[in-house]
């Protein structure tokens, strides 16, 4: 018998591709999606892994190894299929050499992300073969399916997680890898070369491997068991149910569902109920669908944030029952489809007493806190904001960021905001704040712009020396590439004045210096044109390397507070350190602080002091 | 329904906690029962400092990775205020474990909100739900970091009782011994057996 382990669905995935002989792999991290390249680094000699700077690179390096001959395979999360859906869409009509498979990691819930966007609809809008696993196995197989089927059909394949998939473990079967041979490399401009002739040609290829894909889904997939049928226990579909199914006595409920809200319906709808669980979501196996209807009294469409079956199935005519039940936000989970469906409440425990809430906050010693203490003081200042633990700064009693919307943003963001004032005369300054990974993500090419077009928004590039939200991955900066081999690091001050930004408007500073921290935006805010401000001080949470050591003081202190100095002005609790606790007394944590500093320096009295 | 035959658990805590390390070590062991098992974690920004569950769910089929309100049959909560926020996560019939232990989370400290009080006194009053101080154990033990293991101690009495055949050929500390690192063994199942002895 194979060996069976509990594997997360991300680890699931990278199982399947180093199996299926997956040769590159590249990624840019973001929950959920992260750890499938840590997985894959395991694999070693193999493969090779790296993290790109950003999905877009990710992807077109999966696309030039497929071209190369070799099976490759990018992961992202949802909101990076946007930053790469330019290469994506033209991929779809080249189609592929080496196999190709692309997983999107969606989020709905917005566990750590910035919206809940559904990225099926990728699946339909590039014409890209869609898979949807429901477990790890299935991640597993589907991997190993899906880098099949992108050769088979010519066309890169969408792996479409959710958070639930990645992150939940369940059983796996082990198998051995096997090796593809490599395809050799043949020049082909016919193919690859997306000139607008090429691409009429390449448009109508597209157009016809769509039917073939179809007969796919409605023939072989049903076959192999990845879009199946299961009837219910009580007989073969055309067999009276016995209502358990949640229908009414002799009533047979039927369930389309696909990915993690499968589990969801089985739990809900017993074994009274048939279901069409589709692996394949893409192209939609109407057909299948059809057949399956007919043969039961009631179809359900139990999916997760938007009606993307459920619309198929109202273009083709066949009545169902979903989105009007079942919420179009948030992930499902069994409660949700019980009640949306059936109305019925679970039997709870409840207390009077009310929990406070728990909102995720910046770490005790975080170099961020800072930076942010100094920026919150700033009057007549908008602050534009940017993805990553740095975004915790809008949170009170910061409040130190005014908005968030991708990755790179705040630059041009604070850019366009900038220029506005100036042409209606405001005075207010604007602050772009921005961390080291998202800035090397796509953060330059919007320094550019603001330096190519003359603006003067202050941008503050927080090096962490980490790409620290994810958990700690390695990024152009940091020396190091996902495998831990030593890597050139970026100069982010030669790159901004290689960017257009004067010499003597950078400014590089320790963030846990409130005093350097206020003279650097004095500066910036008196600065002729664009100015920058980089924050160099590694992330508390970080495993500090031989160059960090040598380069910052990190020898571990510990503050408290003088009970007979203290006035209880709680100037200190102010900053929003998690270690400083303020009830009858202003106590700071001897576990959780790391000696930072800050609140010593914001003490007026002289009650905070360093024990060493 | 299905979920009649599966076995919900809840490890709720803040991040940070160790509460994902606990969870692995559970389902390994009912890995090594032979059970079809799912366990569900978070990752992310929730991490950072704020409110973290990790989910188990084992039987001989199991479809939801995650546990509904009412549909856990123990839960172990590593912080006080916790247990208070997940309570509605518990079967009536069900059993919680708490940490008498508190984390003030950020409107506490800034003084916006009080800790509330009574806590284990109006839950012990609804719920079967055993109390412990694991970090003041894990502090006997030796090593402060191994309230998690304490904690996974206690849950392991509590199931046992329940579950006495599921349970009796699991060899926590053979476990134990596979996941954590090899410098921490001996305090990790210290941990384990002073939380058993005390939950």
């Amino acid at each position: 018998m194979r060996e069976k382990k509990l594997l997360t669905g991300n680890e699931a995935v990278a199982r399947g591709a180093w199996e299926a002989g997956l040769v590159f792999a590249s990624a840019y991290p973001g929950t959920p999606s992260t750890e499938i390249l840590e997985a894959l680094a395991g694999y070693g000699d193999d493969l090779y892994a790296e993290w790109a700077p950003n999905e877009k690179v990710a992807v077109e390096a999966a696309i030039g190894a497929s071209m190369a001959g070799v099976r490759s395979m990018a992961a992202m999360k949802h909101v990076g299929v946007n930053v790469a859906a330019d290469p994506l869409f033209t991929f779809a009509y080249t189609g592929v050499t080496g196999g190709m498979v692309l997983v999107s990691a969606d989020d709905p819930g917005l566990h750590s992300s910035q919206n809940e966007q559904d990225n099926r609809n990728y699946a339909k809008a590039a014409k890209l073969l869609m898979l949807e696993p429901s477990d790890s196995a299935e991640a597993k197989a589907f991997m190993k399916l899906g880098l099949d089927l992108s050769e088979r059909f010519d066309t890169p394949v969408l792996l479409r997680m959710t958070t639930r998939v990645c992150h939940s473990k369940s059983l796996v079967e082990l198998e051995e890898r096997k090796p593809v041979p490599s395809i050799p490399y043949v020049k082909n401009i016919a193919k690859y070369v997306a000139t607008p002739q090429n691409a009429r040609v390449m448009r109508k290829n597209l157009i016809g491997r769509y039917a073939d894909e179809l007969a796919y889904a409605n023939g072989e997939a049903v076959e192999i068991g990845v879009n199946r049928i299961e009837w219910a226990a009580s007989g073969t579909g055309d067999a009276e149910n016995d209502g358990t199914g949640g229908g009414q006595a002799g009533e047979h409920i039927g369930v389309l569902t696909a990915g993690v809200s499968y589990q969801y319906a089985r739990d809900v709808f017993g074994d009274g109920a048939s279901y069409l669980k589709l692996g394949m979501t893409y192209p939609m196996p109407i057909a299948l669908v059809r057949e399956f209807a007919e043969k039961v009294d009631k179809l359900y469409v139990i999916e997760e944030l938007e009606p993307y079956m459920e619309s198929a199935l109202l273009e083709a005519g066949i009545a169902c029952i979903g989105k009007e039940v079942i919420p179009e936000w948030d992930e499902l989970n069994t409660d949700i489809v019980r009640q949306s469906v059936f109305g019925k409440q679970p039997q709870t425990l409840a207390s009077d007493i009310l929990p406070i809430p728990r909102p995720p906050s910046l770490c005790a010693g975080c170099p961020h806190r800072g930076f942010f203490y100094a920026l919150s003081k700033r009057k007549n200042v908008m602050i534009t904001g940017d993805i990553g633990c740095y975004t915790l700064g809008s949170a009170p009693p910061l409040s130190a960021i005014d908005s968030c919307f991708c990755m790179g943003g705040s630059i041009s963001t604070g850019h366009g905001a900038a220029k506005a004032f100036a042409e209606i005369g405001a005075d207010t300054r604007v602050v772009s704040v921005i961390g080291d990974s998202t800035f090397f993500h796509s953060g330059v090419t919007s320094l550019m712009d603001v330096a190519y077009n003359a603006g003067n928004n202050t941008t503050v590039i927080m090096d962490n020396r980490i790409t620290a939200m994810t958990g700690q991955q390695e990024n152009p900066g940091t020396g190091r590439t996902l495998s831990g081999a030593p890597a050139p690091e970026v100069d982010i001050p030669g790159l901004c004045i290689a960017l257009g930004i004067k010499k003597e408007n950078i400014r590089i500073i320790n963030p846990l210096d409130l005093a350097a921290s206020n003279a650097a935006l004095d500066a910036a805010f008196s600065a002729q044109g664009a100015s920058v401000i980089i924050t160099r001080w590694p992330c508390a949470l970080k495993k500090f390397s031989a160059a960090d050591k040598s380069e910052f003081d990190l020898a571990r202190k510990i503050c408290e507070i003088d009970q007979d100095k203290c006035t209880k002005c709680k100037m200190c609790v102010k900053t929003g350190c998690p270690a400083i606790r303020s009830g009858e007394q202003v106590v700071i944590d001897a576990l959780t602080c790391t000696g930072c500093t800050v609140c010593k320096q914001v003490c007026s009295f002289g009650a905070i002091s360093i024990k060493e | 329904m299905n979920s009649d035959s599966v076995t919900a658990i809840l490890l709720v805590g803040v991040g940070g906690q160790g509460t994902i390390l606990a969870s692995q070590i559970l389902s390994e062991g009912f890995v090594r029962a032979g059970y079809d098992v799912k366990m569900s974690e978070i990752h992310g920004m929730s991490q950072r400092g704020g409110s973290v569950s990790t989910q188990i769910r084992y039987g001989t089929k199991v479809y939801s990775p995650i546990i509904g309100r009412g549909e856990a049959d123990v839960i172990v909560a590593f912080e006080k205020m916790e247990a208070l926020r997940w309570i509605e996560y518990l079967k009536p019939d069900g059993k919680m474990i708490i940490n008498d232990y508190e984390i003030p989370s950020v409107p506490i400290l800034t003084g916006a909100e009080q800790y509330p009080e009574g806590i284990l006194g109006d839950l012990a009053a609804r719920a079967d739900v055993s109390v412990l101080r694991a970090a003041d154990i894990a502090d006997e033990v030796g090593n402060a970091r191994v309230m998690n293991i304490v904690l996974l101690g206690a849950a392991v009495k509590a199931l046992t009782a329940a579950q006495p055949e599921t349970m009796a050929g699991i060899v926590w500390e053979e476990i134990i011994r596979a996941t954590v690192k090899p410098a921490f063994i001996d305090v990790n199942i210290k941990a384990f057996a002073a939380g058993q002895a005390a939950g």
